[in-house]
This record gives C-alpha cells, sequence and structure tokens, in this order.
C-alpha cells in the first residue's frame, strides 16, 4: 500500500478512469460519413450527423465487432442483449440535442487489465464495464470575438467508454494502467490510441480517504489528453483535496477540468448544477442482440496480447523481463523484433543484443528522425544482420552505429555497407601490434609517465590507435595488446 | 372525375379516359378553388403538372408504374426533396430538405404525382388542426357552422374527402390517421409498428409513428399501404416482414370471422349515434357471416395516460435538435442559451411546448421511475391485454372517436379533455397493432362517423377484409359537393 504521510497522518487516493477510446472504424457509429482525421472542418458529415429533422441511426456493425474484440482483449463478458440510451442536453455541438449511449445495459461487463506497480508488483485493474456511444462535435471559440464555430467531423463517431473501478493507489499506477489499456488496443486495433489527436481521452475520479476508512467524496477531472497531464492532474487533485480536508473542509462533489498550461484543476460544475440527463430508451434502435457464434468467431481474431507477447519472448529468447516488456509494449515493435530474430541463426546472446540495439540505437534513430517503428527505412532483417555482425567480430559496436546510421541514410544491407566502407574490423593481431607500437614510439614520454604510475594515459593510447586504425580495431584485443606492450 | 376512387382513376388513366395532366390540372384547380379549406401548405402546381406530363408519357408508351399518374396529397411531415416541408411549425418555415423519405419515394417511384403538402397540427401534436402554425382547416362536410377536420392529418383528411386529390399520406402517433379520417368520411389506415419506414418522417414519437394511407375506399387503402410499406435498411425498426397482397383481400367473405366487441370501450359522455352506430354495424356484420364475441381489455382506460406519457417524453428528445444551430426558424441570443431560447420561445407553438414540458418532467430525474418507467409497464400490460383478445377474436371493432367532428369554437378547452380524442386510437399505437378506420354513416348533424378495426400485428389483410365488409354494408353516403 501506498499511503501519502502528512503531519495529521496517513492518506490514501483513490482512483478510477472514464476511458473514451475513439473506435478504429472507416465510418461513423451509426451513419456512412468517413472518420478521417485532418479534414477541412464538416468536410464528414451525413445528414444523420447534422441531425435533420427525420434521419435514423442505424447501427454500423463493424464498430460493434470492435467493441466484442475489445471486450474480450480485456477479460470482460460480452451482453448478448444490450441496449442505447439517449442522454439529453443541449449543445451547439450536439447536433441531435442527445447523445446516443449506453447507459443501462452495455455491451461489455467487469474485465480487468494487469499492471505493474512502481514496486515492481502485479496488480489486477478492474473494468466495471465497457459501452459504446456516439461523439459530440467540436466547438471552436478562438476564431473571432464574436461568433463561435462548429465542427461536425467528429459528431458520431463511435467511442468506448471504458469504466474502472476505482482500483488505482497512485498516479503512476493509473498512468500505469492507461500506458497499459493503450498498448492493447492498439495490439487489438480497436483504437489508435493517439492522445494528442484525441482518440484517446481519460475523466480521472480521484478521492482521498484515511486507510481503512470508506471512501471520500469524489472529483471528477474531465478530459485529461495525456499520461504526463494524468500524473500531473492527479498529483494536483491530491494535493488540493488533503490541504482541503486537513483544512477541516469538505471536498466538493464536482467536475473540474485540467487546465494543461497551469497543471491545476478548476472547478467546472457542482453536483447541483449537474445536468439532468434524462436519459430513456433510444427508441430509433431495437436491442442489440449478439449471437454467441459471432463471439466466438471475434474471438478466433484476438492477437497474442502484450502480457502473453513479453512472457514468451522472455522464454524464448530469455530476455530479462523489463526488456520482455519494453519490446512486447507495442506490437509493431514485437513484430520487428521477432521478425529480425527469425532472419538470424540466432542463440540467445544474440536475442538479447537484438533487443538492446532495437530499444536503444533503433529508438534512438527515431527520436532523432521524429519518426517510428511503422516508418523505420531499416528493415527487420538488416538489423539481424548487423548485430550478427558485431557478433562475429567483423565490425565494432561502436563502428556499428556508424553502420545503422548510414543503413538508415542508404536502406542498404549493414554487410554491403562494411564492404563498401571498408568498415570491417581489424582482427589480426600483428596489424593491432604494429599500430601499437607506432603510437607508443611516438608517445614514448607518455609511456614514461605511465610506468610512473599516470594509468589514465592507457585510454590516450587506445584512443591514438583507434585514430590510426579509423576506429576498426578490435577494441578487445586492442586491450590486451596495449596491457602486454605496456608490460614488456 | 375527382371524386373517383383511386382504384378507378387508376383503371380510368390505363383506359386513356382522361389523363394524368388533365385529372392533375383540374385537382390543382379544385385546390385554388376551395383554397378557405386551407388543407394544404405548400401547393407545387408546376412540379405535379411536370410530373403528370411524364406519366402521360410512360402511359402512351405503355411503361406504367404501379400507381403512375395518380395526384396525390402528401402531409407535410414527410421530407420531399426540394419541396418545403414544415410539419406545420414555424420553425422548419424555410426548411427545404436535402433528401426524399422512404415513404414519399416509395410513391414517386411507383409513378404517383405529388399535388403538394398537406397542413397539420404543429408537429402532428394535435387532433383537430387548430395547432398548425399555417391556420386551421376546415372539415369540407362544415355546413351551418366551420368543423374541425380532426388531426393530426387533418389537411390531407380534408383533401380526400374535398375531393382535392385521389389520396393522400397521413401519420400517425395516437391517432392522426384515424380520428381525422373519422371526422370527415374518408377511409384512414394505421399499420402496424414497423410496416412504414419512418425514414424521412418529421419524428414526434418514435416508438409509436407510423405512416398510413388515408382514401376514399378501403380498396384504395389497401393498393396504397402497399406501395407504402415494406422493409427499409434506413430504418432499424422497420420490419423485414412480407407485406402481402392486401389489395386481394377486398370483399372477401367475412363467414366465420370473430369480430370482438372491447366492452370497455363504452364510455360515459360517448353521443349516442356513435354508440348506435358501433351496434348496427356488428348486427350487420353478423348478418353478413361474422360471429360477434365480447372481448375485454381491462388496462384500456390506462392507455391515454400511458400514451400522453411516452408520447411526450420521445418528443421532448426529438424535438431538441430544432434549435436554430444547423437549419430552420432562428432568433438570434447573446450567448448560446439565449439563442436556444429565443428560437424555441418564438418557433413551437403553444402545445408543441406544453408537450415538450410534460415530456422533459416525466423523464426528470426523480420523476423518470413513476411516471417514465410506469408507463412502459403498463404499456406492456395493454399489448397484453390485446393478445389475450386476439385469442379470442380475430379482429376487434370499436368506434374511432367519442364524438363526431365538432365546430370550431366548440372544441373542449382544457388539452385533457381535447386529449380524449384519441381515447380509441392510441391503444393501437401503445401495442404497435394496425387499425383502421372506415366511415360508416352520417349523425343526426350530417356529421361523418367512423368505426375502428383493430387487428393482430402484422395482420393488415383482416383489416381490409373486414373493411370492405363494413364499407359495403354501411354503404357510406361519400360527399358529394363541398358547400
Amino acid at each position: 500500500m501506498k499511503y501519502i504521510e502528512t503531519s495529521s497522518g496517513l492518506w490514501e487516493v483513490v482512483i478510477g478512469l472514464e476511458v473514451h477510446a475513439q473506435i478504429i472504424s472507416e465510418s461513423k457509429l451509426f451513419s456512412s460519413a468517413s472518420t478521417k482525421f485532418g479534414v477541412s472542418p464538416n468536410e464528414n458529415v451525413s445528414f444523420v450527423d447534422a441531425a435533420l429533422p427525420g434521419v435514423l441511426p442505424v447501427i454500423n456493425s463493424f464498430c460493434i465487432d470492435q467493441a466484442i474484440k475489445t471486450g474480450l482483449g480485456l477479460n470482460g463478458s460480452v451482453n448478448l442483449k444490450s441496449y442505447f440510451d439517449r442522454k439529453n442536453y443541449f449543445y451547439a455541438d450536439l447536433p441531435q440535442g442527445y447523445q446516443i449511449t449506453q447507459f443501462h445495459h452495455p455491451i461489455i461487463s467487469g474485465g480487468h487489465v494487469e499492471i505493474e506497480t512502481e514496486d515492481g508488483e502485479e496488480k489486477k485493474v478492474c473494468l466495471d464495464h465497457i459501452h459504446i456511444e456516439q461523439d459530440a462535435g467540436k466547438s471552436i471559440h478562438d476564431q473571432g470575438p464574436t461568433k463561435s464555430f462548429i465542427d461536425l467531423n467528429r459528431a458520431g463517431i463511435a467511442l468506448m467508454e471504458i469504466v474502472t473501478k476505482p482500483d488505482m493507489r497512485t498516479a503512476e499506477e493509473a498512468a500505469s494502467f492507461l500506458r497499459k489499456l493503450r498498448s492493447i488496443l492498439r495490439y487489438l486495433k480497436t483504437c489508435d490510441g493517439n492522445m494528442d489527436e484525441g482518440s484517446m481521452r481519460a475523466d480521472v475520479n480521484v478521492s482521498l480517504h484515511r486507510p481503512g476508512t470508506e471512501y471520500g467524496t469524489r472529483a471528477e477531472i474531465k478530459n485529461v489528453n495525456s499520461i504526463k497531464f494524468l500524473i500531473t492532474a492527479v498529483n494536483y487533485e491530491t494535493e488540493r483535496q488533503i490541504a482541503l480536508l486537513e483544512a477541516g473542509k469538505e471536498v466538493e462533489q464536482e467536475t473540474r477540468l485540467f487546465d494543461s498550461s497551469t497543471g491545476k484543476t478548476v472547478g467546472m460544475r457542482s453536483k447541483e448544477d449537474a445536468n439532468d440527463y434524462r436519459y430513456f430508451p433510444e427508441p430509433d434502435l431495437p436491442p442489440l442482440i449478439l449471437e454467441q457464434s459471432r463471439i466466438d468467431a471475434i474471438r478466433e481474431t484476438i492477437p497474442e496480447l502484450p502480457d502473453a507477447k513479453a512472457a514468451r519472448l522472455q522464454r524464448d529468447y530469455s530476455l530479462s523481463h523489463y526488456d520482455a516488456c519494453l519490446i512486447s509494449s507495442e506490437k509493431e515493435v514485437a513484430d520487428f523484433y521477432e521478425r529480425a530474430v527469425v532472419s538470424i541463426d540466432s542463440n540467445e546472446n544474440i536475442a538479447k543484443i537484438l533487443s538492446n540495439w532495437i530499444t536503444g540505437e533503433l529508438f534512438a534513430l527515431f527520436n532523432k528522425y521524429s519518426t517510428d517503428i511503422n516508418n523505420s527505412r531499416i528493415s527487420p532483417e538488416h538489423m539481424g544482420e548487423l548485430v550478427i555482425l558485431i557478433k562475429t567480430d567483423i565490425i565494432s559496436g561502436k563502428i556499428a552505429k556508424d553502420v545503422l546510421e548510414l543503413m538508415w541514410e542508404t536502406g542498404e544491407s549493414p554487410s554491403n555497407i562494411v564492404e563498401e566502407k571498408g568498415l570491417r574490423q581489424i582482427v589480426c593481431s600483428d596489424t593491432i601490434t604494429e599500430s601499437l607500437r607506432e603510437v607508443l614510439a611516438q608517445h614514448a614520454d607518455k609511456v614514461e609517465e605511465y610506468k610512473n604510475g599516470k594509468d589514465k594515459l592507457f585510454t590516450f593510447f587506445i584512443g591514438q590507435a583507434m585514430k590510426k586504425t579509423q576506429g576498426k580495431a578490435n577494441p578487445q584485443m586492442l586491450n590486451e595488446i596495449l596491457k602486454k606492450l605496456l608490460s614488456e | 372525375m375527382h371524386s373517383l376512387s383511386l382504384y378507378e382513376i387508376k383503371k380510368g388513366l390505363l383506359k386513356k379516359d382522361f389523363s394524368s395532366t388533365e385529372l392533375t390540372g383540374h385537382y390543382l384547380q379544385r385546390i385554388e378553388k376551395f383554397q378557405y379549406l386551407n388543407a394544404f401548405i405548400t401547393v407545387c402546381a408546376d412540379h405535379a403538372l411536370r410530373a403528370a406530363q411524364q406519366s402521360d408519357r410512360k402511359i402512351a408508351n405503355g411503361n406504367v408504374r404501379e400507381l403512375e399518374g395518380i395526384p396525390m396529397a402528401i402531409k407535410d411531415l414527410f421530407l420531399t426533396k426540394g419541396i418545403r416541408t414544415t410539419a406545420g411549425s414555424q420553425m422548419l418555415n424555410n426548411f427545404i430538405p436535402p433528401y426524399e423519405s422512404t415513404v414519399s419515394e416509395k410513391l414517386l417511384d411507383a409513378g404517383v404525382v405529388f399535388l403538394g403538402k398537406t397542413n397539420m397540427d404543429e408537429f402532428a401534436m394535435g387532433s383537430a388542426n387548430l395547432t398548425s402554425y399555417y391556420g386551421s382547416v376546415v372539415n369540407p362536410w362544415s355546413k351551418d357552422k366551420k368543423l374541425v377536420p380532426g388531426g393530426s392529418s387533418g389537411g390531407s383528411a380534408a383533401a380526400v374527402a374535398g375531393h382535392l386529390c385521389a389520396a393522400a399520406t397521413g401519420s400517425d402517433t395516437g391517432g392522426s390517421v384515424r380520428q381525422p379520417a373519422s371526422f370527415s368520411g374518408i377511409v384512414g389506415l394505421k399499420p402496424t409498428y414497423g410496416r412504414c419506414s419512418r425514414y424521412g418522417m418529421v419524428a414526434f414519437a418514435s416508438s409509436l409513428d407510423q405512416a398510413g394511407p388515408m382514401t376514399k375506399t378501403v380498396r384504395d387503402a389497401a393498393i396504397l399501404l402497399k406501395v407504402m410499406s415494406g422493409y427499409d435498411e434506413k430504418d432499424s425498426t422497420s420490419s423485414p416482414k412480407e407485406v402481402p397482397d392486401l389489395e386481394s383481400f377486398v370483399g372477401k367473405s367475412i363467414r366465420g370471422l370473430k369480430i370482438g366487441i372491447p366492452k370497455e370501450y363504452r364510455l360515459d359522455g360517448m353521443s349516442d349515434d356513435i354508440v348506435k352506430v358501433w351496434r348496427k354495424a356488428a348486427l350487420m356484420l353478423k348478418d353478413a357471416g361474422a360471429e360477434i364475441v365480447d372481448v375485454s381489455l381491462p388496462y384500456s382506460k390506462y392507455a391515454l395516460p400511458t400514451y400522453y406519457i411516452i408520447a411526450p417524453a420521445e418528443a421532448s428528445s426529438n424535438l431538441a435538435r430544432y434549435d436554430g444551430v444547423r437549419y430552420g426558424f432562428r432568433e438570434n441570443g447573446i450567448s448560446l442559451n439565449d439563442l436556444y431560447e429565443n428560437t424555441r420561445a418564438e418557433g413551437f407553438g403553444d402545445e408543441v411546448k406544453r408537450r415538450i414540458l410534460i415530456g422533459t418532467y416525466v423523464l426528470s430525474a426523480g420523476y423518470y421511475d413513476a411516471y417514465y418507467l410506469k408507463a412502459l409497464k403498463v404499456q406492456k400490460l395493454i399489448r397484453q391485454d390485446f393478445m389475450n383478445a386476439f385469442e379470442e377474436a380475430d379482429v376487434l371493432l370499436t368506434p374511432t372517436t367519442p364524438t363526431s367532428a365538432f365546430a370550431f369554437g366548440e372544441e373542449p378547452k382544457d388539452p385533457v379533455t381535447m386529449y380524449l380524442n384519441d381515447v380509441f386510437t392510441v391503444t393501437a399505437n401503445i401495442a404497435g397493432l394496425p387499425g383502421i378506420s372506415v366511415p360508416v354513416d352520417l349523425d343526426s348533424l350530417g356529421r361523418p362517423l367512423g368505426l375502428q378495426l383493430i387487428a393482430p400485428h402484422f395482420k393488415e389483410e383482416l383489416l381490409v377484409q373486414v373493411g370492405s365488409a363494413l364499407e359495403e354494408i354501411a354503404n357510406f353516403p361519400a360527399l358529394k359537393e363541398i358547400i
């Protein structure tokens, strides 16, 4: 248990999340309009989305399949009968004047996600349910002094609302949950998890209580759209609530907005001002009835998910738990890794080096060129080959970094680059000995100093010899031979 | 030629007794001549004549569709592409739909000529056509006093009764096809919920709304419903059930059919004439070979209050889209809430506002269980009532309305009494059942009286079969000329 200790004693934070995840689908939940991101305002708007008189919603069955897949992937149970309800409220970007959602009978009940806490312990975060709903449009207030603009491209896009139990106890746990959830959804290809594009966002419920007592009153923080903000928001809210409680005041049940520019949450509306949404069953849609066979067929399409994959990588390739999780956190990375591993005649040792090179040097290249694994200009096979070159002493690790850079630039195989540029490592002990002898001869004074106890000069000699061999000398041999020469 | 039935017109057009252009022109003249009836909100003369000429060419080529060249009136609740559709409200006074409703599209595809859009109670909320933004409609049967035509499809009823068209479409949420049909001496059929697509109909109460034909004869209703109905993938509540050849049930013997008389439909304050007509019709159907059985619908008395919870609840949500933001009427304001308040205060009439308020109230936190949820439970009981009754009877025979058409100024002044007009019709909507109103007689004041038949789900053919028998026996004197 992670408690916060203040002068008044121990506090425990209780966190629950409602994650809005946009379903990956070509068209909207109840209309055939496109869901493409980044098009001109109001380009993807059908008569249904604009809520013209007389239009009716028709369920996009692909979105239902996606929700089922998500439910199964998150260990939930799929309800064979679920219902849609209307949530009524007025807003300019809500054309119908109501949102179609699932209030009473959601499509998925239960479920859980395994996370790892800061202490490296396994923890299960339980889900209450997952329901399907349509998104609203966007109001734009900063385009003119007197007018607001409405963009309905997002209106009607399918969302899953993934609602957890109040199972998290620290901001880091909440972040860990959100990261894991995003990873699973990406594996399932049911949500792209791009928080900066708004396709995943969270409402965060935070309350404080003394350990062993009942949960406190919660505040709900709306629309937190990055993992960093999630941590900041929870921490701010924790401090705010502790300050209130320790001052003998009460935490109000209210909705708060997170301001990312200040890192603070501000009150939006209290419980008394809360909308009465007048939920009632959507009369335009019959109950959503699912056949067991449909669910079974979808179950067949669920890929190996990150936890299972990490366990397998750990087992098959003797990766550390940390490395296996790192490689498995994104399906594309794991796929890249596995393609690289199978492309070479691998052994355990190589598999481990490969993992380090992918998560280290290759990721550094992605960072440098602001891109990601999906746009890698280096193929998994070339990556495997590079590691073989290192492992078989054809090139050194240092040279390999340069080769990797050249691979990125040219798309060539590492072997070709090494041959063309003559980067093959010097493993001939005579050549290395000769180079070293020359260095020592040039710096006879320094050799004297070294022998008088200035040990640091060892690396100086190595550096000079590397320079002489254009960095191609096998570092290990260089070391050994130098030692021998200096002790002569 | 204007008093011909749709069936007769169809034959006449094919035999080339007259052309669609002639007939259309004739109806347009009558619409002009009897403008004071106020049956139409929008007349589309040019459009109609063009369509008629096209139909005449098709008839000449022998390339005819089911309803080729037949001039009809369309209730102004069906969206018609390019033709203003108002739903009787100022809110949609300037609304030109960019798409066609499924029902009107089916009619167009069958070759129907649209004469115009008929007047109606605002958003179909009313029983006398007194709530239309475009003024009230006069019942063509008016003599010394101006009578209401009933509502909400009052314009369609008046247009058919006054021979301003061959037939019309209506929509029925609580009786809006059958009640005005009864008041105006015509046939009005509300099919089973799900028979006709609601796509492109301005929604009032989604779980109750159904389109239906308003015609001069039962045969016409059968012909028209066959064309209007059928599964539509754009309406998830429409039924995939096959629609039978309804016309073939016209005149089919009713020998051996059991006709149920629900005892709960004898109400205090019902006019003696109606009670007499009801009894007489039952006897005559018996003479024609049917068996008359008493049935009980004990929960019927709760149908009206149930209806006045469910319908306004759905309406309060369905009408939220009329906010002045994207289309229709707008009254600006300095804030978004002002815009809403000004637009809706100005754009909606009193009856619509009343029902939005009722609907908002019954769905509110703290009242939902007591009103809306309870209404849904009662709805189940009412449905069960009918299921039980249909164990004993094939169809039910009831009055359509408790009174005949009333005169302007003599309408009930409080809304609740006004709502009683729907007391016999709402049950069919609550239970999703098909019902037909057939004109049978005139009362002592010379005003039309209709009787209603209610059949089990998707048994419209029984309505046609028994309805046509009732029609034949009753020999109702259709309106000869408008005074």
